[in-house]
């Protein structure tokens, strides 16, 4: 670890060799994160990384296999988020966990009321609340419920209270995600304030952009591991996210995929999307897909791939835009209008929106395909039966037969039989949103590899992975999405590790830099 | 955080014979209790017997076919005894003549019991609607009916008993199909009919998936607010049969009475049956037991001096049993 170490920074908290594992899988391996007094670190890494458990075992909201915590020059220990809180360390979180039926002052103070002869004493805890807003500038009846304020306002209520609970550490959690850009400013000159009363913050976010605004040192996590810490001023946005992945951008190593020596020929183009937009995620995304081709999704999380996604496939309302199949206009409502017209969509999160987990594998592989298997409302067992023994035999689903509960199979062959699912019924458009996530490495090659074959075959696909590679190799055009935003498009040998990593970081204005 | 178990050890327990009771702890359960009354209750083993315990079953397993797909989907029926009476004020309303006179005493009987279930579907139905229409918890939205409906039965009845003796309807309730009592008939073939939707047809599947995972279920296509619909449709259907089945053995229909507390005891043979109060996993041979071993506890405390209040309390603990072994068997 190349750690900008600051000899005169006496450090707050300092983490050392953390690791967790959750039923035999490691979450953190020997994580190590150091916060100086009065610091605001960043703290960044992408889904799974491992910020999340980092700040669990900190706030004692779950316990550490191995490791060990200094906080404020002595052994620290939280057995849960209250003990952690009384101790020095307080958690914003990005929704607020705050009641929002009582009041502020009620908000603020709620664990530590002041009283006067056994009765609360609210002439006390009103003044108290008023003057902790007031720090932030922030004049407001304090006797009102919570939800009558907006979310800027209840984020600055969750940090009073942190200040009143006396807290010398304060961890938000991407708390700019659901402000708009005057709040955004209003919290960071909150966030200066705080460093200046000696408070520390450890600032997770996945906006590269805030993190040069506000933040002392960066600490960046990847597969369980503290990669790097570094000043940000001596850090440029490229080799956050170059760390972030898990690249070196003077070595780029070839074919770490199973992707590569594509054969099929592209056709014509069968997915438009033009001009989407829904709320803030997603605001006006253009792309395409053709038959045959392999289209990457690329950007950080936050930038809005799984929802475009989600949007092409109606599982999610569009706001504003338009999408054309076969250069007819297409407009899909629901998931089922999409299945119909030939698209399948494979979700990023298989437990929750992927896997029935008390249904067979040959029930969940049959799920899409079921109205066609079925005549006059009775479901023909043999013609499953047939289907459901075909693909577990060409996609190599491990199991033990048809009949097996799929929650008892690993992670790579549930997603398998998840393929095969849409595969069944043998579809034009293949959305796959992190097709390889979480599941072991030899799964992940013969996944690729069934992709790359598809798509040889003729079936258009569109791929989102947080894996660069997947996105290099696995690709025969990339979009590059960024806080909702369209920013690049490259195709052949435009696509390279260092081109789709700086409009990841910057976006747009890539073009002008290169 | 808890520990796991590696799978082999699991995988191991498997074959031991506690973890098979466990398994089909419904069906031992059942048989305990009949061999228990074979040597300790008299005139147990009698055609008598059998029929008054399976006339007395028949109307709860008949509501909890329905409550049973339900749950499957992951939701409840708290409305079924509210349903059961507004079926039960309707039929005597059209067949009686109170509502509208049709001479021929056979057809009146015939739209009297037709109209009474549909309409009770068609609250079921609505129940659906506002399940799948504002996203109301089927707990909240089933509970408007089960406070309104027994209004709604009592002002189309003008808070009036019906009381009548009409063998051309009192069939369902009294008559006997081959020395079976007709009620037991029904009971048996609807639980054979769900238990086939639910195993064979696409209809089934489909309850089982949204019980299962709905959002996984939706992104499959499946139509998750039209099945929800039936479901609940369905369930009203049951409950309106049941009505009937009550005020025909009853000779009278008092809107006050008819299906009260029913919810809760279909609710306990579907737990104690083994389907899965999630959702997901359902069996309606398993309600049928389910609903059997209540009504034999019960049997079997009467039978031997045991005052009804005790039954009940008994009757709570087989369910916190059902519950906890569900549970067993999950984790």
């Amino acid at each position: 670890m190349d750690s900008a170490e600051n000899p005169d920074r006496q450090n707050l908290l300092s983490m050392r060799n953390i690791s967790k594992a959750f039923a035999g899988i490691p979450a953190l391996s020997a994580a190590s994160l150091d916060v100086g007094q009065a610091e605001v670190h960043a703290l960044i890494g992408q889904n799974g990384a491992g910020k999340s458990t980092l700040i669990k075992i900190l706030t004692g909201y779950i316990g550490r296999d191995t490791g060990e915590i200094i906080f404020d020059g002595a052994s620290f220990e939280a057995r849960s988020p209250q003990d952690a809180q009384a101790k020095g360390i307080s958690t914003i979180y990005q929704e607020i966990n705050l009641v929002p039926y009582r009041s502020i002052t009620e908000n603020i103070c709620l664990g530590r009321e002041s009283r006067r002869f056994g009765l609360l004493d609210w002439n006390t805890m009103h003044e108290e609340a008023r003057q902790l807003m007031a720090r932030f500038n922030i004049d407001i009846d304090v006797r009102k419920p919570l939800l009558a304020f907006n979310t800027a306002t209840q984020q600055m209520v969750a940090i009073a209270r942190a200040i009143g609970f006396k807290a010398k550490l304060v961890i938000m959690d991407e708390p700019t995600s659901s402000l708009d850009e005057r709040e955004v400013a209003v919290l960071f000159e909150v966030i200066r304030q705080l460093k200046q009363s000696g408070i520390s913050v450890i600032f997770v976010s996945h906006k590269l952009d805030e993190l040069y605004e506000v933040c002392d040192r960066v600490t960046i996590m990847r597969d369980g591991r503290t990669v790097k810490t570094s000043d940000m001023k001596s850090i440029t946005k490229i080799e956050l996210v170059a760390s972030m992945l898990g690249r070196d951008i003077s070595q780029v190593s070839k074919h770490a995929t199973a992707f590569g020596g594509r054969k099929g020929k592209i056709g014509e183009v069968l997915l438009e999307a033009n001009g989407l937009n829904a709320g803030h995620k997603v605001q006006n995304v253009s792309l395409s897909v053709r038959r045959g081709e392999i289209v990457g999704l690329a950007g950080l999380l936050g930038a809005g791939r799984t929802e475009t996604a989600r949007l092409i496939f109606g599982a999610d309302r569009m706001h504003k835009g338009s999408l054309k199949l076969d250069e007819k206009p297409f407009i899909p409502a629901e998931p089922i209008d999409a299945i119909n017209k030939g698209i399948g969509f494979s979700s990023e999160d298989r437990k929750l929106e992927g896997i029935i987990p008390e249904m067979s594998v040959a029930e969940n592989m049959t799920l899409a395909l079921m109205p066609q298997l079925s005549k006059l409302g009775i479901v023909e067992e043999d013609q499953q039966r047939a289907i459901v023994e075909k693909f577990i035999a060409r996609l190599g689903v491990k199991c033990s037969g048809p009949g097996q509960r799929i929650r008892e199979l690993s992670g790579g062959n549930q997603q398998k039989v998840l393929l095969a699912r849409w595969l069944a019924m043998n579809p034009k458009l293949l959305v796959l949103d992190e097709p390889t996530r979480g599941i072991d490495v030899g799964a992940k090659a013969e996944i690729q590899t069934i992709i790359k074959e598809l798509a040889d075959q003729g079936l258009a696909v569109l791929m989102i992975s947080s894996e660069l590679e997947e996105v290099i190799e696995g690709s025969d055009r990339v979009f590059v999405l960024r806080e909702g935003h369209n920013v690049a498009e490259f195709s052949g040998k435009q696509i390279t590790e260092a081109a789709v990593m700086a409009a990841m970081a910057h976006g747009s204005d890539t073009e002008k830099r290169a | 955080m808890t520990e796991t178990i590696s799978p082999k050890m699991t995988e191991a327990s498997r074959f031991d014979l506690v973890a098979l009771l466990t398994r089909h702890a419904t069906l031992v359960a059942l048989f305990a209790l009949i061999a228990f009354n074979v040597f300790f209750t008299n005139h147990f083993l009698s055609t008598q017997t059998l029929n008054v315990n399976l006339t007395q079953v028949a109307t709860i397993v008949i509501v909890g076919v329905g409550m049973t797909l339900v749950i499957a989907t992951g939701g409840i029926d708290l409305s079924v005894g509210s349903m059961m009476a507004i079926s039960g004020a309707i039929a005597p309303l059209i067949f009686l003549g109170t509502a509208v006179k049709i001479s021929e005493i056979h057809l009146a009987v015939a739209a009297g019991m037709i109209t009474a279930v549909l309409v009770a579907g068609a609250f079921g139905w609505f129940n659906g609607w506002l399940i799948t229409r504002f996203r109301i918890q089927p707990i909240i939205a089933t509970l408007v009916l089960f406070i309104a409906g027994r209004g709604i039965a009592q002002v189309s009845t003008n808070g009036n008993l019906q009381p009548f003796k009409l063998a051309q309807f009192q069939w369902i309730g009294l008559g006997r199909w081959f020395g079976v009592p007709v009620q037991v008939v029904i009971m048996v073939a609807l639980v054979a009919i769900a238990a086939w939707v639910l195993r064979r047809s696409l209809f089934g599947r489909q309850i089982l998936a949204i019980g299962g995972n709905e959002r996984a279920a939706r992104l499959a296509g499946i139509p998750v607010a039209s099945v929800k619909r039936w479901v609940y449709c369905i369930s009203g259907l049951c409950s309106g049969i049941a009505g009937l089945v009550v005020i025909a053995i009853n000779s009278s229909s008092d809107a006050n009475l008819v299906g009260l507390g029913m919810e809760l005891d279909a609710i306990a043979a579907v737990a104690v049956g083994g389907t899965l109060l999630s959702g997901g996993r359902a069996t309606v041979t398993g309600t049928l037991i389910g609903a059997l071993i209540i009504q034999l506890v019960r049997y079997t405390l009467l039978a031997n001096g045991v005052n009804d209040d005790v039954a009940k309390l008994v009757k709570a603990a087989l369910i916190v049993l059902a519950v906890w072994l569900q549970r067993q068997g999950r984790s």
